[in-house]
């Protein structure tokens, strides 16, 4: 299948933004993996009066869309306030770019995503918030289900309703998803992104993911 | 542009040769100022170009002799002869009888109809065997099977060059083994398997072999009867004939069950109106590429091993399957891994310098999976996202290797720039935790 991608995307893919990184750095995360074939690692330099992004860069590893969506997300954060970009979403970045085919709706989740981090960081480190104490809920695990998308509609399984049930036994996870509706040749996938964002919650140790073929009441 | 323009128009009639010289550099003038610039095309495992021969050929069966070759008449007459030549002609290049060809639409529906084919046939027999490294033409038919519960299947294993292990045959046939399924030359690191001696293995124990050879075809020699294949499935558009023809080899005598119902083409076993044009395209192009083979293959390796150093040159570069050039890998089939970036991004880059290659990594991949082919040989996921396909035809020329190499180094320099991929900070020994990580979780998921 042919990539089309926007004009927008190929210009930020061409010739991204703040591309590096900033030695005097207080603010700094990295989201997904060699493995998963995405990356995004952010430097950023906020003002702890203001709590303005003041400066930031970007690195990445990941398909011309990662690129294209972490150099706009950048350009989206620098100036803004730390407040300001936890409203942000990623379909702001989807917009931003006019748009990104739906199987790559989710490099615009993990720019965004990169960005928060980042300031949950800074937060836990200047003392604005409490580090993050590891209980595992079933609202938690929901939550991060919205950042996984199905990569047939660019959809998350919570919009979706493909999230079935959801089992947290302290450090342990299961999750049923639905994917009846969906195209098989996306299953993989679906389990793998599922499983990699329950292993990257604070205190989850081990996640068992399972896909259900039928519909309930089908 | 002006100067050039008028130079021309004043131009005397008796200096046409020059006049023809200085049109041609106008021409390549226009297109340098309009931005239009030089394309390599390197995607011939996908797909090929039309021979202008091909196409001369077809187009009579377009608009002249346009009957159904099912049909009584004169035209209908001149179909079905241009069907039988080209049935004859064909089976007469891969030593084949001409009843031992079916014609089809694609060498995925030839796969389809050999493997159910055969299935449907045999309900008895339970166990089938494939190699690792199939097209998915193969192995979602095999797959389907199994999940139906229809099948019991099972995978041979391959060295790290894609080479299907003779042992593991040994190991796996058994008694009710129906088939084994084997491509011959495989698309995406072009290994090309020792078929005959897989063949024997598989006769002895009584079950058939069948073997994908859309690769081959055109690109060595393919003697069914040397190969030992009791099935084997092509097409056309691989080697410069058109899309949406391909054939399927069944050696006489062997029974399959058809899968669609109609009339009774194609040996029974594949209804509906024969696509005439195309068939003879495709029996063109194979006829052609038979006849070319000693002067227009060692030319594509050359250019394809100068490629190959010429990258291979690039630090942090891995060649993925046998050495190129030589007899166990496809001519043309180059597959290089750039290690620290992805593959569509280099895919992308490359596409906006004007060079078409393909990737195994899993953003450009429709499921976003990385190519079970690469993970099979061994590579790490992350090894396999950054994989280049290049693939060279008859019709690839020095300025196209030349652009490759220029457009390619252009852009790993640009995204290793860039990348969030830092190998010190991902040492072997998480590199070996993701391995077994991936494992886990495709076994769960199987």
């Amino acid at each position: 299948m042919a990539i089309k991608y926007t004009q927008k995307v190929i210009d930020e893919f061409t010739n991204p933004e703040n591309v590096g990184e900033l030695d005097d750095a207080n603010a700094v995360a990295t989201e997904g993996s060699p493995a998963c074939g995405d990356m995004i690692t952010y430097n950023m330099i906020i003002d702890p009066e203001t709590k303005v992004i003041q400066d930031i860069k970007f690195r990445s590893y990941g398909c011309a869309s990662n690129i294209a969506t972490a150099s706009m997300a950048s350009k989206m954060a620098k100036g803004k306030t730390v407040d300001e970009i936890k409203k942000l979403r990623a379909k702001s970045v989807t917009e931003e770019l006019e748009g990104l085919p739906a199987v790559k709706i989710h490099c615009s989740v993990l720019a965004i995503n990169g960005l928060k981090s980042a300031i949950r960081k800074w937060e836990e480190d200047n003392g604005f918030v409490d580090p993050q104490a590891p209980v595992v809920t079933e609202e938690l695990v929901h939550e991060s289900l919205r950042d996984v998308i199905n990569p047939e509609t660019g959809l998350s399984l919570v919009k979706m309703n493909m999230v079935r049930h959801i089992e947290v036994d302290e450090n342990k996870v299961f999750v049923e998803i639905l994917v009846g509706e969906t195209d098989e040749m996306f299953y993989e996938n679906i389990a793998e992104e599922t499983r990699e964002h329950l292993e990257a919650l604070p205190g989850v140790v081990d996640a068992t993911v399972k896909l259900t073929e039928v519909p309930v009441g089908k | 542009m002006g100067i050039l323009v008028t130079f021309i128009i004043t131009l005397d009639d008796g200096l046409a040769s020059w006049q023809a010289f200085f049109a041609f550099n106008l021409k390549k003038a226009f297109s340098a100022m309009s931005g239009d610039k030089h394309i390599a095309y390197l995607d011939n495992g996908d797909s090929t170009q039309v021979l202008p021969e091909v196409v001369d050929a077809m187009l009579p069966y377009l608009t002249e002799s346009y009957g159904n070759p099912a049909s009584l008449h004169m035209l209908g007459l001149a179909a079905e002869e241009a069907l039988d030549e080209s049935r004859a002609k064909i089976a007469e290049l891969i030593n084949a009888r001409p009843a031992e060809i079916v014609f089809t639409a694609s060498a995925t529906e030839s796969n389809n109809i050999a493997l159910e084919g055969l299935r449907r046939q045999h309900p008895d027999k339970k166990h089938v065997l494939i190699s690792p490294v199939e097209h998915a033409s193969v192995r979602n038919v095999v797959k389907r099977m199994e999940k139906q519960g229809l099948v019991e299947l099972d995978e041979l294993t391959v060295d790290d060059n894609g080479s299907v292990s003779a042992d593991s045959l040994r190991e796996k046939l058994r008694d009710d083994t129906l088939f084994v399924s084997i491509i011959h030359g495989n698309n995406e690191i072009g290994t090309v398997q020792d078929l005959p001696a897989l063949a024997e293995l598989v006769h002895e124990q009584g079950a058939f072999l069948h073997a994908d050879c859309a690769q081959t075809l055109g690109k060595m020699p393919v003697d069914v009867r040397a190969l030992g294949v009791d099935l084997a499935s092509f097409n056309a558009h691989k080697l410069h004939g058109p899309k949406g023809v391909g054939a399927l080899f069944v050696r006489k005598r062997l029974k399959l069950r058809r899968l669609l119902e109609g009339g009774p083409q194609e040996q029974n076993l594949r209804p509906g109106t024969e696509n005439v044009p195309a068939i003879v395209g495709f029996a063109k192009a194979v006829e052609i590429a038979v006849r070319d083979m000693d002067t227009v293959i060692p030319q594509v390796n050359e250019l394809t091993q100068q490629l190959a150093e010429r990258l291979l040159e690039i630090p942090h570069v891995r060649l993925n399957g046998p050495e190129v050039g030589s007899k166990d890998r496809l001519p043309g089939n180059l597959n290089v891994t750039f290690k620290y970036i992805e593959g569509e991004a280099i895919l992308m880059s490359l596409n906006y310098g004007g060079v078409y290659v393909s990737s195994g990594s899993a953003c450009s991949s429709r499921s976003l999976v990385p190519s079970h082919v690469l993970t099979a040989i061994g590579l790490l996921h992350e090894e396999a996202h950054g994989s280049i396909r290049y693939t060279l035809s008859r019709l690839n020329t020095q300025a196209d290797v030349d652009l490759a190499v220029e457009q390619t180094k252009v852009a790993v320099d640009r995204l290793r720039a860039m990348t969030a991929f830092i190998p010190e900070e991902h040492s072997e020994r998480e590199s070996e935790h993701a391995k077994t990580f991936y494992k886990q979780k495709k076994e769960k998921l199987d």
